[in-house]
Formats: C-alpha cells, structure tokens, sequence
C-alpha cells in the first residue's frame, strides 16, 4: 500500500497494486502503463489527468477490468480479480461500469432509449416482469435528468443531443447498480454549457448512492471542479508522478511536470492567463513509448533533473515529506521536502 | 482608419428538407487592421457557418440571403460575396487565410508537406520551384519546425502539434493580411496548446496580421483577442473588449458561458451551466431567442427581438433590454464573473 491519504478509510473498494499492461505494436513493445498503484475508497471522486499517450485511458480500463494487467493485481474488495473465475468475475463486471468518451460511438444507433437501457436489466434478472423493467428505466432516466422519461423512451440516439446521450450512456451503467464508474473523457465531446451539469450528475451520484467515481480527462480545470473534495492523479509517459488533494495539486504542485502543466494551461481569464509564470521545459519533444528514456522519464524535458540521479534512478511515488499529504514520484522534490513550484523559483 | 474587414447585416440560411435554417441572422462586425477579435459561442450559434462565409468557403446548401462582406487593402474595397471567380482565388490565400482544426482532415494524405506547399504556391502562379522550397523552408523555421524533417514527411506522420504548426505555416504563405482560425487548439494536448498560442502570439507581433478566431473555448480568446463576440442563435449578442466581455459582460448568455468554465488559478466561484439547449433555428422563438434559457427574462423579452445597442461601457454593444440588471450583478471589478457571482 503506497497510498497516504485520508480519504480512503478502511479497506478501499479497488486497488491497482503495481500494475503494467504492455501492447505488441509494430517496431516493438510499449509499456503503456508502468507499476501503477492506486487505491480507491468507496464514494471516492477521484480524476487522473495527463496527456495523450500517459495510459490515463489504460489505466482506466483496467479498472474498470475490460483489460488485464501484463504485471500486477487487481483488488476488489480485497480479493485479486483477474486470479477468480466465472461468476466472482461476473459480479466484479457489474460492480465496475465504464462510461465512454463519444456517446455517438457507445450507444446501438438502431436501438431505443428503453431497448437500451432494458437489455442489462433483462440480462441481471433486476426486473420482475416487464412493468417492473419500464418502471426501472423510468426512474433510471429521471435520475440523470432526462425527464418527463416518457419522452425519451422510445428516442433514438440520433434524436438526442450530445448531453442527452451522455447521459443515456450514465444511465446504462446505472442499471447494473455498480460500485464504481470509470468514466473516460466523459465530459470532453459535450459543449462547454452543459459540461459542469454532467459533472454535477456524477458528484450527484457519489453523494446520493454512493457510487465511487474515476474520471479521466485532459482538462486539469475539470478535474480540479470535479474532485474538489478529492484527489487528482497525474500522468506522464505510464507512471503515476503525483497523486494529492485536489487543491493541493492545482495550487501548489510537487512535480515539476505537473508545475509545467498548470503553468501552461491557458485560462478562461484575461488577467490572470496574460501574467502567468511560465514553467520552461528543456524541450518540447515528448519521447517516444518504444524508446524510453532511462531513469524518470520526464529527465529530459525536466528543468530539475540532474545527472547520475534523475537519468539513472526510476523515482518510486512517494510521500512528499512536511505538508499536506501527497505523493510524488521525483527525487528532486522528496530529497528537497519541497513542491515543484519552490525548486522552480 | 477604414476597418480591413467590415461585415454588414449578413444572413445566412441553410437549404432543408423541413425549410430554411437561419444560422446567421443580421450579423455586423469590423475587424481593424492587426487586430484578433475572438467569436464565441455555442455549437449551433452560427460561428462556423459565418467564419466559412468570409472566404466563400461555405457548403452549396448555405445561401447568402442579405448583406456585405467588404474587405480593404491598400488598393481598394471590394465585397467579398460579389467578388468574381478569378479575383476570389486570389483574395484566398493571398489576403485572407483560414486555418480549420488539425485534427480534422485538412491535408490531402497521400503528398508530401512539400507538395502540399508546393500545390498551394502553384495555385497561385509561383512557378519557380527554388523559390518556393527556399519561402516553405523560412515559414517552418517561423513555426519552429525542422524543415528538413517535416518537408519530407506525410501528414499521417507529424503529431497533433505539429500539423497545426504547418497549417499555419501554410496559411502565411502568400503573407495574408487576415487570418480565420477554427478551433486552432481544440483536440492538442496542453503543452501543444500553450506552444501553439504562443507562437501565434508572436507571428501576429511580427507580421501585423488581423485574426478571427471561431471557439468555443474561452481561455484561447482570453488569451489572445483584442476584442470579443457572443453568439446566440445564428445572430450576435454581444461585442465589447477583451476585458469588458470577461469582466464586465452586459449579456445573460455571456455570463453564462463565462460560468460554465472551471479554472485552474484563483478561487473556484459559482460554476454553472447553462440550462436547456440552443433553438431550433427553422422555428426560432418569438422575442429575444435565449429567453427561454435566461435566468433573467421578464415577459417583454419574448414579445420583439431586442436590438445590439450601446451599453454603459465604451465600444461595447449587448443585445439584451435587461442589462442594466446585468451589470448590477457583475459590476465592474477586473474579477471572474463566477467569482464576483459567488461573493454576491
């Protein structure tokens, strides 16, 4: 357990204990996720952000347990996942659902909001009889606000706008009843209006079932609305670099990738945007995944690196010593016990 | 100074099975010289719909039904929607740019990034191939990109970043004194953003160029306008500064497409979205179209569609009869308007 952090109590509802996933792509192997160890508590909100390529969306989908790990477990609920069979398996699926980036992709264009939204209803036997079924996706769609439910019921997906199907895609993975939803980019295809209502309906859920959220996203500014009173996880090139409060993250950063990240984050504010501190990184270029660097590696781009240490040594993720809880995987800023934004001054 | 463009009462309709489309309905604007004015809005206001028009870029189904796009240079004026053939070719390109987003297919794949220069040049009578390999070669090095790693290459092989720099590369060309950008950012990662802003930034320093950008993105515009403009509905609602639209917006959909983005810096604020969903642009409803969305309306908003009159701050036009109730709730204060909204 590497986590320290106050919002898991207990025995967390899913844990990545040091998981990998490696992909045969053409010229080679790529680690697109490398040792990541993450614990969730149950009606955690937590975000993991990063850039293209960081394996935010792997990581996510090994959550969610649509893929499995080349190296390390899977923990639901105490037990290792991927070591069970048959029905333990089933029961895991439906606790964990993934909702989809592009709503036009996820939902069956020939199928009804209520076919839709019935056929896992049938499959998990959680309806008795038909007037059960249409009573649950009633309610089902007044839950994520598409009402009266009447009227969406016979609508297909190309009647809906992008905000509307999002949330038939919610809605489906709501008839599972599930513990955890991993949702990936969810928000991203969605118009800027209705983008906080989305989010709004996922911290709604967590409040009012429960539910333990994952959201994946580019946008740190989603991110830190969403897990206000969460963790922000970020990526770079596979690896965890930091994993702290939401706040703590956004305001005072321990790595210096994530310093370099919300420094260059342009912002919906003319003032502040104009005047921000910029973070200068030693290149633009972002190494690729068949030749990774030695070492962190962030090392060549990182302001801070320095050599025999940072381009040798492979920075575990660990406390950030002094100050609010976090975690950081950079030599620099543990060795320091300083934030990223202090080692940059 | 006689604006470089001047957009005057111009609709556009879309031809459709259930009738006509109003995407842009008697929109007005005037763009200086060296200046970046930012368009945002909405998917479905109409910014995309208006951008193409200014080239005559826009789809057979889209018809001009009323007003002038007159563009000056040092020679003469001349309305883009009139323009002949032949004199259009060159206004494209050689006057006005436009780049749409990378991410989308704005190359031919199958040539080279020197034949795409190389096809543009000839389109427009530069014969001389030394010539245009030795401009290619100085516009890369302007967008900061190896040209002879990048002339070589197929469009399937540069990154996201690395094609929105050639498209501009590309569009500066023929030195255009006008430049649309669609969504220049949109789909890049955050550091590619930043670069990208920046070198935009110092392109316009250097070259004096004017910019419209079409986004839904406000922090791109925040970063880079001059000046903004709302829309709503295919028509516009609001046109002020920079720092009047962020700070002092006088239009309820202003303020709440200013709500609705969540920041990284300073105090969090009363984010919101907007509820319900732009109109249906066949049957638009009576009176001011965003009333059924806007938390303010009153009755009189729904009987006319209210005019694009002065407000209380210079140069600064809002379509609202309620914005005095407006600038009552934002003030004046150089604070974000989800801030100042919280404090209220």
């Amino acid at each position: 357990m590497s986590v320290v952090d106050t919002t898991v109590v207990g025995r967390p509802l899913i844990e990545l204990d040091g998981v990998s996933r490696s992909f045969k792509v053409p010229g080679g192997v790529i680690t697109a996720v490398d040792s990541v160890s993450l614990a969730i508590g149950a009606g955690e909100a937590l975000c993991i952000v990063g850039e293209s390529g960081c394996g935010k969306t792997t990581t996510g989908r090994m959550l969610a347990g649509i893929l499995r790990p080349t190296g390390g477990r899977l923990i639901y609920e105490g037990q290792d996942v991927w070591a069970k069979r048959g029905t333990d398996l089933s029961a895991f699926r439906r606790a964990v659902q993934l909702v989809h980036q592009d709503p036009y992709a996820s939902l069956n264009p020939t199928r009804t909001i209520f076919q839709t939204l019935s056929a896992p209803i049938y499959r998990h036997k959680k309806a008795k009889g038909n007037r059960d079924a249409v009573n649950r996706v009633r309610h089902l769609l007044q839950v994520v606000g598409l009402t009266p439910p009447d009227d969406f019921l016979g609508k297909y997906p190309h009647q809906l706008s992008g905000g509307q199907r999002q949330r038939v895609a919610i809605a489906r993975a709501l008839t599972v009843d599930p513990r955890l939803i991993v949702a990936d980019e969810a928000v991203s295809m969605v118009d800027v209006s209705i983008r906080i209502s989305l989010l709004n309906l996922l911290l709604g859920l967590r409040n009012e079932m429960g539910v333990s959220i994952v959201l994946i996203t580019h946008d740190l500014a989603v991110a830190r609305y969403f897990a206000r009173e969460g963790r922000i996880g970020v990526m770079y090139l596979g690896r965890m670099v930091e994993l702290a409060r939401s706040e703590a993250l956004v305001s005072d950063p321990a790595h210096p990738y994530s310093a370099a990240l919300i420094a260059a984050i342009p912002e919906a504010d003319p003032n502040i945007t104009r005047s921000k501190d910029r973070v200068m990184l030693k290149t633009a270029e972002v190494p690729s995944l068949l030749a990774l660097p030695p070492g962190c590696t962030f090392h060549p781009r990182c302001p801070l690196a320095e050599e025999g240490l940072c381009d040798v040594l492979v920075p575990a993720l660990l406390p950030l010593p002094g100050g609010s809880p976090r975690e950081v995987a950079c030599h620099v800023a543990i060795r320091e016990r300083q934030p990223a934004a202090e080692l940059l001054a | 100074m006689t604006p470089i463009l001047s957009v005057r009462d111009l609709s556009i309709d879309y031809r459709t099975r259930r009738g006509p489309v109003h995407a842009v309905r008697d929109v007005s604007f005037d763009i200086a010289k060296g200046e970046t004015v930012a368009i945002i809005g909405e998917s479905g206001s109409g910014k995309t719909t208006l951008a193409v028009s200014l080239i005559r870029l826009s789809p057979r189904s889209a018809k001009i039904v009323k007003g002038r796009i007159l563009y000056t240079n040092d020679r003469e004026t001349v309305d883009i929607r009139t323009l002949p053939d032949d004199e259009l070719r060159q206004y494209r390109w050689s006057e006005c740019a436009m780049v749409f987003q990378a991410a989308l297919n704005s190359f031919n794949p199958v040539i080279n990034i020197w034949e795409q220069f190389a096809d543009t040049a000839r389109a427009h009578g530069l014969k001389d191939s030394k010539k245009i390999h030795a401009r290619a070669q100085e516009l890369l090095d302007l967008v900061h990109l190896d040209p002879k790693r990048v002339l070589t290459a197929y469009p399937h092989e540069l990154s996201g970043g690395m094609k929105q720099r050639v498209l501009i590369a590309l569009s500066l060309m023929l030195e255009p004194q006008l430049i649309i950008l669609d969504e220049p950012t949109t789909a890049l990662d955050i550091l590619t953003q930043r670069s990208i802003i920046d070198l935009l930034g110092t392109l316009r320093k250097r070259l004096g160029f004017s910019m419209i950008f079409i986004s839904h993105d406000l922090s791109i515009a925040a970063e880079l306008a001059d000046r903004m403009i709302t829309m709503y509905a295919g028509t516009v609602v609001e046109r002020a500064s920079v720092t009047d639209l962020f700070y002092r917006p006088r239009h309820p959909y202003s303020v709440g497409l200013l709500r609705a983005v969540p920041r990284v810096s300073g105090a969090m604020g009363a984010v919101a979205s907007i509820p319900g969903s732009p109109p249906d642009l066949i049957r638009l409803p009576p009176g001011c179209t965003y009333a059924p969305r806007c938390p303010l309306a009153i009755p009189a908003c729904s009987e006319r569609e209210p005019d694009l009159l002065p407000v209380d701050m210079p140069d600064h036009d809002a379509r609202c009869i309620l914005w005095k109730t407006v600038a009552e709730q934002v003030g004046n204060a150089e604070v974000a308007v989800a801030e100042k909204i919280a404090t209220a």
